[in-house]
């Protein structure tokens, strides 16, 4: 089992989608296949509209092993236009989503 | 250039086709065997800092497309029956090259109008192309008004004596870290949702960049957003009735005392007429006209003028606005009067790097260039010079609206032909786009440069040559900062860039050419003397260079004598002043003071028509999968925005009778177009939401379907010519009256 995981300051994620095709190029996936998915939400709050968008790690998320075997980052963590992505250890990322709101932590392996 | 494991590594500046957009990321592009295997953001450029969006993501799947157009074509049937035989490049230059002579001998070079779509890397050889002509007509035709940044563009120019540009750090080269930097405490967002957009010379996300370091937003924006939803303030104003909220919150600003008074003594010029004229606009009145509440437009207006600093960053509706320019005007009052010119975290201002000119911006560009003789005597046959002062003094833009009436009635001259440069009229942004096809398949000669067949080949083109993408090209960019070059790292096909398709054209057409440069290689270095570097050392160095101390580097520069010809402090107009009573305005007959008037269409204006069509059609939503009308044959894009969509209030929904996911027509006098209804809370309820350049490569190409552009294109509903009396803006993309009905099985075949 992996120690390492993804965290998502989804506030700040803008749902540009470049996390999904850069899966896509990184694994050569075909256009139905991706390890990571994007997700918006609507709705009507007492303190008005929200929207928000939400990337998943997907069943073939393999938290890109080739890359991050070379010391690179995921390619959907580095190429988020957000940078609202991080890859690490899940204990130090757990710590990381003590500080803010508005974060999840996915640990897909 | 660095090799590995067969793998070449090539640092690039990404701009235009690939990506499609106004450019300016760095990325690595890896080459194995002579073709390109990944793209990687590139961590070392400053603009991007390792970053990339969907499209250039999807590279690869663009540049190998098996539809890619690889070879020149010409045409074998009839035009739009789609048949095309291959030829060589001689070939195709050598009938350009006979027909552009003949008309050029027979009507006068005036007759071609030369065209190209979006602000990209073909601004430099296609205005190349037109002067080494003859021809004064460089246009983005169909684009009603040239509603696309040269009205915002030319109100700075007039009015601030340059163009003005939100501070992102991106004019330095530690970006955020730099020391002499602010983030903007308040950013006002006009207009925009910066991140799927690509704004002009600017990177969406660098909103979300200075948000997370602190900044928090105002957003002027007819829906709820992204950008809205984290906003303190959201105006959710009426579409094009921006003026009159600029007016208001200058109103709010100046009766309060809330302006920087130090600044508007020693640096403005007009402020008692702006006073008076403000008078006229007052927050009530205001939220009659916009549908936004008085007391929110009061608040953020304050809000806005205490943040020090505070900066604002405007989208593409700004100019699509009834008058534009004048709304432009105003709302770059809002941070000049507020102090927020050139200095850290405000508005700064935006100059080529290093003074290199790629795509010429202003007049004076043009004239360095091409010198004043040449400028002068096209600009006597320019279409629209002689009707639009604006028009005429400002850049060197043909007049769309005019030259669309001018190909059909051949008055007051005939045109013969047109050159089209990558840009699809036809699926993309003509207004009046049935007008547009009836009146260019007339003409004698149509060549049109592109990646990928598309309407406007297929219902057009005699001649189709084959463009390169960004990765397969030579080509440079001062847009504004860095000064960059993009440099070829692979080959596909026949395929050559625009400034070689370009050159060698110019080269045929007028002996002068080949005897200045010698190589497109050449030009590109004369092009960057002025930066003292070649097109090799910019390759060498990581193909970026931040500009040096100077009058391309913030801050302050009008206090450091830095703006103007004389060497004195002050800005770069005839008072050294800010121009909020702008003379050049008077001198171009326009009102010298900013003004709100009613779209030409709407509840106010047509209450009648109004009646008829109940909706307000915001069209041209962008999406980061698609730029413009390109990129729907790319699966790995496509593939997440299958249909076009409508976003439809539920509640208006209800009324309509129309269900989520339900095909709808749009309809108005002049047609009706395919929609998928997307019920969303998002649009208000007497707005309608979509987006435009909506073509389906996947269906037939030829006459009558045209990939079925008939259907889906969204801009056969909007009206013309231009709502804006300077002649710049006012493309009516945003205020067009429409209603929704549902669509009745059996009525079309590709629902």
């Amino acid at each position: 089992m992996s120690e390492f995981g993804l965290l998502i300051e989804y506030h700040y994620c803008t749902g540009c989608l470049a996390c999904e095709v850069a899966c896509q190029q990184e694994h050569n996936h075909p256009a139905s296949r991706t390890g990571i998915k994007v997700t918006e939400y609507v709705m009507e709050t007492p303190t008005g509209l929200s929207i928000d968008y939400v990337p998943f790690p997907t069943a073939l998320c393999d938290l890109c092993a080739a890359r991050t075997q070379r010391g690179e980052q995921p390619s959907c963590v580095k190429h988020c236009q957000a940078n609202c992505m991080r890859y690490g250890r899940v204990d130090e990322l757990a710590k990381e989503m003590e500080k803010k709101p508005r974060m999840v932590l996915f640990k897909p392996r | 250039m660095k090799a590995e494991d067969n793998i070449t590594e090539f640092k690039t500046t990404a701009w235009s086709a690939g990506p499609g957009c106004h450019g300016g990321c760095g990325q690595k592009l890896y080459v194995q065997d002579g073709k390109l295997i990944r793209v990687e953001g590139d961590e070392s450029n400053p603009w991007s800092q390792g970053r990339s969006c969907p499209r250039v993501l999807a590279l690869t799947q663009y540049m190998y497309h098996h539809d890619r157009i690889t070879t020149p074509l010409k045409r074998s049937g009839a035009r739009g029956e789609g048949k095309f035989t291959p030829i060589s490049w001689d070939e195709a230059f050598e009938i350009c090259e006979k027909k552009l002579k003949e008309i050029r001998e027979a009507h006068g070079a005036e007759s071609v109008i030369f065209c190209q779509g979006t602000g990209r890397d073909v601004g430099g050889p296609i205005s190349f192309l037109a002067y080494s002509y003859g021809s004064p007509n460089w246009c983005q035709l169909g684009l009603s008004g040239h509603s696309c940044y040269t009205p915002r563009l030319a109100a700075m120019k007039a009015t601030l004596g340059d163009f003005c540009v939100m501070d992102a750090s991106q004019f330095l080269e530690q970006r955020y870290d730099s020391p002499e930097y602010t983030v903007p405490k308040v950013i006002m967002v006009w207009a925009q949702n910066p991140p799927p957009t690509c704004p002009d010379g600017f990177f969406g996300h660098w909103v979300v960049d200075c948000m997370k370091r602190g900044s928090e937003i105002i957003s002027v924006e007819p829906r709820h957003t992204w950008m809205s939803t984290r906003a303190k303030h959201h105006l959710q104003i009426r579409p094009g009735t921006d003026a009159a909220l600029a007016l208001g919150m200058l109103h709010v600003i100046i009766n309060e005392n809330l302006y920087d008074q130090e600044f508007v003594r020693k640096w403005t010029f007009g402020f008692d007429d702006l006073t008076e004229r403000v008078q006229q606009y007052s927050p009530s009145t205001v939220a009659e006209i916009t549908w936004a509440p008085k007391d929110t437009i009061i608040e953020a207006a304050r809000y806005f003028a205490r943040a020090k600093p505070a900066a604002i960053h405007w989208g593409v509706p700004v100019d699509m606005t009834p008058n534009s320019p004048t709304v432009a005007q105003a709302i770059a009052q809002l941070w000049s009067i507020t102090g927020n010119i050139d200095v850290p975290g405000g508005n700064v201002i935006a100059r080529p790097s290093h003074g290199v000119t790629t795509y010429p911006y202003t007049t004076e560009e043009l004239v360095e260039l091409y010198g004043q003789e040449l400028i002068a005597k096209l600009n006597a046959k320019r279409i629209g010079a002689d009707k639009y002062p604006m028009v005429k003094g400002f850049r060197g833009w043909a007049q769309p609206d005019m030259a669309i009436d001018q190909i059909s009635s051949g008055k007051p001259y005939p045109i013969k032909a047109v050159w089209i440069q990558t840009a699809n009229i036809l699926g993309g942004q003509a207004a009046r786009m049935k007008l547009h096809y009836e009146a260019l398949r007339k003409l004698d000669f149509v060549a049109v440069v592109d990646l990928f067949h598309n309407p406007t080949t297929m219902a057009l083109a005699d001649v189709v040559l084959p463009a390169a993408t960004f990765a397969e090209k030579d080509s440079f960019r001062s847009w504004w900062a860095p000064l960059a070059v993009i440099q070829k790292a692979v080959q596909v096909g026949e395929c050559k860039s625009d400034w070689e398709i370009n050159f060698e054209m110019a080269k045929r057409l007028n002996s002068g050419v080949g005897k200045k440069f010698s190589s497109v290689r050449d030009l590109i270095n004369q092009r960057l003397k002025v930066a003292n570097v070649t097109f090799q050392e910019m390759i060498n160095r990581g193909s970026w260079a931040m500009p040096p101390d100077g009058p391309s580097k913030p801050y302050r520069r009008h206090e450091r004598g830095l703006l103007r010809a004389d060497g004195k402090p002050g800005f770069n107009t005839s008072t050294g002043k800010v121009e909020l009573w702008s003379k050049t305005y008077e001198a171009w007959g326009l009102d010298p003071l900013p003004y709100y008037t009613e779209p030409v269409q709407g509840p106010v204006s047509t209450p009648e028509l109004y009646r008829k069509y109940p909706l307000i059609m915001i069209a041209g939503t962008r999406s980061s999968l698609f730029f413009h009308s390109e990129h729907r044959m790319i699966p790995w894009l496509r593939d997440k925005l299958r249909h076009p969509f409508v976003e439809v209030h539920p509640d208006t929904a209800k009324e309509l009778g129309i269900y989520d996911g339900e095909w709808v027509y749009i309809e108005n006098d002049h047609g009706k177009v395919k929609r998928k209804a997307k019920l969303s809370l998002t649009v208000h309820p007497k707005m309608i939401n979509t987006m435009h350049g909506w073509w389906m490569p996947e269906q037939v190409g030829s006459e009558p379907n045209l990939f079925g552009v008939w259907q889906y294109q969204i801009n056969q509903l909007i009206p013309g010519p231009q709502d804006s009396v300077s002649g710049f803006g006012g493309g009516q993309y945003k205020t067009t009256l429409v209603k929704l009905t549902k669509i009745e099985q059996g009525e079309s075949e590709y629902v």
